[in-house]
């Protein structure tokens, strides 16, 4: 087993497979009991610097399980860094006061930047539309419970695929398990090429579609995500594709026994609130796991498991 | 009788001479290479006749000798020029530039929403492709091409 101590956890490529399979286990631990005080001399950090709900308070709520004492700031306004204070500055007076640093950032690569000048590890929660590796680590515990293994799976990745780095880090991270992938959005938001190149270079398959319905029956996994209006220049070509990806109750007649739907949320149009009472809705549950999987990265970071 | 060839650029005895650099790209050399603040005779020769380009820059540097870092910088902007090490006004070697397998400092990332873009740091980058030039930025994991690569002030 790999010694997790001390590491940062900046990008999905930090951790080895292994090492992700690790902290699943751990998750697993607290998932059954996760009310435990073994962090309970501990100090976390929570900066962040733009607003977020579920991570935060995910983040929160874990690290209070576990018995540690919280500071930081869910919003900078009223903090030093609206003085002007630099990031590196905030950082290394923070890492004087704290056992480990959560931090959100929308400048990216800032925690990259963090981890190199903090005395303590460094969890990025966010850095802008580059990495959110705990959202992956969530998703690959939602995937492994509800299937069972994470090996040989069919996942639907529907929605702005352009623009989603849930869907670049999932696909990326389920390269490593050799998973198919059926690709399903608008012309306008289809996977980045370099994300594809990946797929390709792991030695697997993808699929590309535009309608839902196509990828419907075949999958495991269908991981949703929202198709912005923004996105679109032309407001008539965002009218003309935006139920091409919204999932209803009535599509999922014929989906496979096994198959769940997730969803990063915050979700708005794209799963209609009917799929909630199927069998199938698994985005709140996995949000839950959430909690249990930055336990367990809390835990095996600061060396308690 | 053959015409004598005049060298438009003065030989020097001792030093450098990059030969064969871009037209476009002579006073990026200097910058890379911080030749602004070298405290000794600098030649630049640029738009000179070239039999291999048709037009190309020529730099002489006095007494001045490159390690290999430094001369892989100027691969960057100038894959074609070569290098060459003077001694008592002889050609001592004659290397050629390759791009390095990482480029600090030297480069902006180009994504307007990276860190290195709002605080004082270093940048780092890993070349991830030769040709065309694809340069991965340590921090926002953005590429940064030939077409995007600016340098830094």
């Amino acid at each position: 087993m790999g010694n997790l101590k001390g590491r940062n956890l900046i990008s999905i490529t930090d951790f080895s497979k292994e090492e992700y399979i690790q902290v699943l286990d751990i998750a697993e631990e607290f998932e059954k009991n996760p009310k435990q005080p073994i962090l309970k001399d501990k100090v976390v950090a929570t900066l962040f610097f733009e607003p977020s709900t579920r991570t935060r308070l995910s983040f929160e709520s874990a690290a209070n399980q576990l018995g540690a004492r919280i500071i930081g700031f869910s919003d900078p306004g009223g903090t030093s860094v609206q003085k002007g204070e630099s990031l590196h500055d905030t950082i290394v007076m923070v890492a004087s006061y704290a056992d480990l640093i959560v931090m959100r950032n929308p400048k990216e690569g800032s925690s990259r930047y963090a981890s190199e000048v903090s005395a303590v590890p460094v969890i990025n929660a966010g850095d802008g539309a580059n990495q959110h590796p705990t959202q992956c680590m969530l998703d690959l515990y939602s995937i492994r419970k509800t299937q069972g293994t994470l090996e040989n799976l069919q996942i639907a990745c529907v929605g702005d695929l352009k623009y989603g780095r849930t869907v670049h880090s999932l696909v990326q991270a389920m390269c490593n398990f050799n998973a198919t992938f059926h690709l399903v959005s608008p012309q306008e938001l289809k996977l980045p090429s370099s994300v594809k190149a990946s797929i390709k270079n792991a030695g697997l398959k993808y699929y590309q579609y535009t309608d839902l319905n196509d990828v419907i029956a075949n999958s495991d996994i269908i991981y949703m995500t929202r198709v912005q209006r923004e996105r679109f220049p032309d407001p008539l070509e965002y009218e003309r594709v935006k139920d091409s990806c919204i999932l209803t109750a009535s599509m999922l007649k014929g989906c496979k026994p096994n198959m769940k739907v997730l969803h990063p949320l915050p979700r708005v149009n794209e799963i209609t609130v009917d799929v909630d009472r199927t069998p199938y809705a698994y985005y709140f549950r996995q949000a839950q796991n959430g909690v249990y999987v930055r336990q367990a990265l809390m835990a095996a970071i600061l060396g308690v498991r | 009788m053959e015409p004598k060839k005049e060298l438009i650029v003065p030989a020097i005895e001792n030093g450098t001479v990059i030969d064969h650099i871009p037209t476009d790209v002579v006073y990026q050399v200097i910058r890379i290479l911080g030749l602004d603040k070298y405290n000794d005779e600098v030649l630049i020769g640029n738009y000179l006749h070239s039999q291999k380009y048709g037009r190309k820059g020529i730099i002489k540097i006095k007494n001045k000798y490159f390690d290999h870092d430094e001369i892989n910088k100027i691969a960057l902007v100038a894959p074609l020029a070569s290098i060459i090490k003077i001694r008592n006004y002889q050609v001592e070697e004659k290397i050629h530039a390759e791009v390095p397998d990482h480029v600090n400092k030297i480069i902006k990332c180009m994504n307007p929403k990276c860190i290195t873009n709002f605080e004082a740091i270093e940048t780092k980058f890993d070349v991830v492709d030769r040709d065309p030039l694809k340069l991965r930025c340590h921090y926002c994991e953005k590429f940064t091409t030939k077409e995007t690569m600016k340098f830094q002030d």
